[in-house]
């Protein structure tokens, strides 16, 4: 049972992780329709700043989560300025393909600086507390804690304030909403900045808890969080958060309860037998199609 | 007297612009003379043998061709599913990997030795074959999910295999296969990308490839005008799978080495980008883009790691340029059936004849 429970510690931790960056990909889809692939380097992106953050201007914890999700924000405005506004009226994949050469320019071009794994520094001090045999450590509850946290705000932002109402609107309708004045391109860049920026804060966390960080870590990561976005309803804000804590779960379930390398076939034969029961994820609904 | 025009026109127009279209006819008299393919299909058989018996370029080069050859193959058959049937599919190389594992266990385990270069064509088609079957995994989930679920459905699909093979211990796990002989010449994949590429252009053009054209349009709409839409989407995925597969046994007697590794999603990104950047909905787009792709890598490969920074950078601009990639829909002409070309160009006249007296 304490192994239990100290595995669903983990699983929380992961799932957290997971759900933050599932956050960017559903919010960017609700709004622009569109896959940003280039999320998952992003989420790199943001683990770099933070370690070069806490190497170089040996920054405490705070500014350092600080400055990589400003950066990461100003990063992920500008790509969706200069390479997805030409191409909102494009077909849709060729949006997707930019954003696929967008994930893969960010990833070598940070291998062009780093062509070795870099360790990143202790930016918290590691106490260990046990409470009824599970040992929680005070990165594992920072991280959880802040996550939680950050996505009750989106939830807030989205929910009750006028940014929110619009970032709604317009993933109900982009085409009558930008006539009742409702500014399209600012609302779609705070969504990039807001969804970016929680990316860079799962970096951040994710940085600090497996310290070792590289060019690709994004990759496979990325793809997760993906998938825990549609396993929740892509689109829908609260389908990513569950979605994420579903798939972190999953993913630390089978490994501390079966051979660890079934983990990938496990969790994604779960996904497939998901999907075919609830097509559209667990929180999504089906749009009307019309002929 | 609008006849005598022009000629008139033309020789008022600067010289460059009528060297240009010199060059434009030029190339449409080579456009429409679709009887040299045989003959061209032919030389380039012949070529194939010649160059690795007489070593008429270097092996490196050699190399390079049977690589473009082998992402010809595998480009092609995703556009079946990305650009003909409009679906996202984005797990190409775990279909990639069935069929390269296949052939490697028969090849090193099975067959004896002295045996595999004869059986060596016989066990491509088994390994596509295999890799066709297991294309129905992803087929009947495509049943019901579409978009980007579907794309999921391709994803885990991948991940999937990329897992199953690194859990049998009897092939390898995940220290793969090596020691793999290399059975793959210029010759046989210069068959097999025709062979794919003529049997996906027919397919395209057949009833059953219009079924397919119609899902991407509108599949309600195709299922109502009585398309059995679950037939197409089957047909489609298992030949697009099945010549995936025949890509894979190729890759893998040609590289000597497989791991679960070289599968995995990014091998399937490099295969998209190859798809995308030739145009979609194009088999003469598939090709080029997936020379192009190929070649330019092999080029810019002094560059070191800036090539990598600067191949996404192209794809990009490309994108922000040509949103549909190079060839977009259109087909080189040769590659579209006679009596659909003769359609159009009844259809051109009759509008012509139309046209002019409401012109007049």
């Amino acid at each position: 049972m304490t192994y239990f429970l100290q595995q669903l510690l983990n699983a929380m931790q992961l799932g957290s992780i997971y759900a933050l960056i599932a956050l960017g990909y559903t919010m960017v889809y609700g709004i622009l329709t569109m896959i940003n692939f280039a999320h998952g380097d992003l989420f790199m992106v943001g683990a770099f700043l933070c370690f070069i953050a806490a190497t170089f201007l040996k920054l405490p914890f705070v500014p350092t989560l600080l400055l990589s999700m400003a950066g990461v924000a100003l990063l992920g405005v500008a790509i969706e300025r200069v390479a997805y506004k030409p191409l909102r009226q494009a077909p849709r994949v060729s949006a997707v393909i930019t954003a696929l050469g967008v994930g893969l320019f960010l990833e070598n071009f940070t291998l062009v600086f780093s062509p070795y794994p870099q360790h990143v520094p202790a930016l918290i001090a590691n106490r260990t507390w046990t409470i009824g045999g599970v040992s929680i450590s005070s990165l594992q509850i920072i991280i959880i804690l802040l996550s939680i946290a950050l996505m009750i705000i989106l939830d807030l932002v989205v929910r009750r304030t006028m940014v929110g109402m619009a970032m709604r609107a317009i993933s109900w309708d982009k085409s009558i909403v930008p006539l009742m004045g409702v500014p399209l391109d600012l609302i779609i860049s705070i969504t990039f900045a807001i969804g970016t920026s929680l990316g860079a804060a799962a970096g951040t966390m994710y940085s600090l808890a497996f310290p070792v960080i590289d060019p690709y870590m994004g990759i496979l990561v990325g793809w997760k969080a993906f998938i825990s976005a549609v396993v929740g309803g892509i689109g829908n804000i609260r389908g990513a958060m569950i979605g994420g804590f579903i798939l972190g779960g999953v993913e630390i379930m089978v490994a501390a309860f079966m051979p660890s390398t079934y983990r990938d076939f496990v969790a994604f034969g779960l996904l497939l037998i998901l999907l075919i029961f609830r097509p559209y994820g667990i929180l999504g609904k089906p749009r009307p199609q019309k002929v | 007297m609008p006849t005598q025009k022009p000629p008139q026109s033309n020789a008022q127009t600067p010289r460059q612009e009528g060297k240009w279209e010199q060059w434009r006819q030029r190339w449409d008299r080579i456009a429409s003379n679709r009887r040299i393919l045989p003959v061209l299909l032919a030389a380039g058989f012949v070529l194939s043998i010649l160059i690795p018996r007489f070593n008429l370029v270097n092996p490196y080069i050699q190399l390079i061709l049977m690589y473009v050859g082998i992402n010809i193959i595998l480009c092609t058959s995703l556009n079946l599913i990305n650009g003909y049937m409009g679906e996202f599919s984005v797990g190409h190389a775990g279909f990639m990997a069935v069929g390269a594992y296949v052939s490697a266990v028969l090849t090193t385990m099975f067959i004896p030795t002295a045996l595999n270069p004869w059986l060596f064509p016989l066990i491509v088609v088994v390994a596509g074959l295999a890799t066709g079957l297991v294309g129905l995994v992803v087929a009947i989930p495509s049943f019901k999910t579409r978009g980007d679920y579907l794309a999921i459905v391709t994803l885990a699909f991948n991940m999937i295999v990329k897992s199953v093979i690194e859990n049998i211990e009897a092939i390898g796990g995940p220290r793969g296969i090596p020691g793999i002989e290399k059975l793959t010449t210029l010759p046989w994949t210069f068959f097999w990308t025709v062979l794919a590429i003529w049997v996906i252009r027919n397919f395209v053009y057949s009833n059953f490839g219009r079924g397919v054209l119609s899902i991407r349009e509108d599949e309600i709409a195709s299922d109502l005008m009585s398309v059995n839409t679950r037939q197409a989407k089957l047909l489609a995925f298992t030949i697009s799978s099945f010549f995936a597969g025949i890509a894979g046994a190729l890759f893998a007697h040609l590289l000597q080495f497989i791991s679960p590794r070289v599968f995995d999603i990014i091998k399937s990104t490099d295969v998209l980008i190859m798809v995308y950047l030739g145009g979609i909905g194009s088999i003469t787009g598939s090709i080029l883009g997936a020379t192009i792709f190929t070649v330019l890598l092999e080029v810019l490969r002094p560059l070191g790691v800036w090539r990598m920074v600067l191949m996404p950078l192209v794809l990009v601009l490309l994108m922000l340029f040509r949103p549909r990639g190079i060839m977009g829909l259109r087909e080189f002409r040769w590659l579209i059936p006679h009596y659909q070309l003769l359609a159009a160009h009844l259809w051109r006249k009759k509008k012509e004849a139309t046209d002019a007296p409401a012109a007049s």
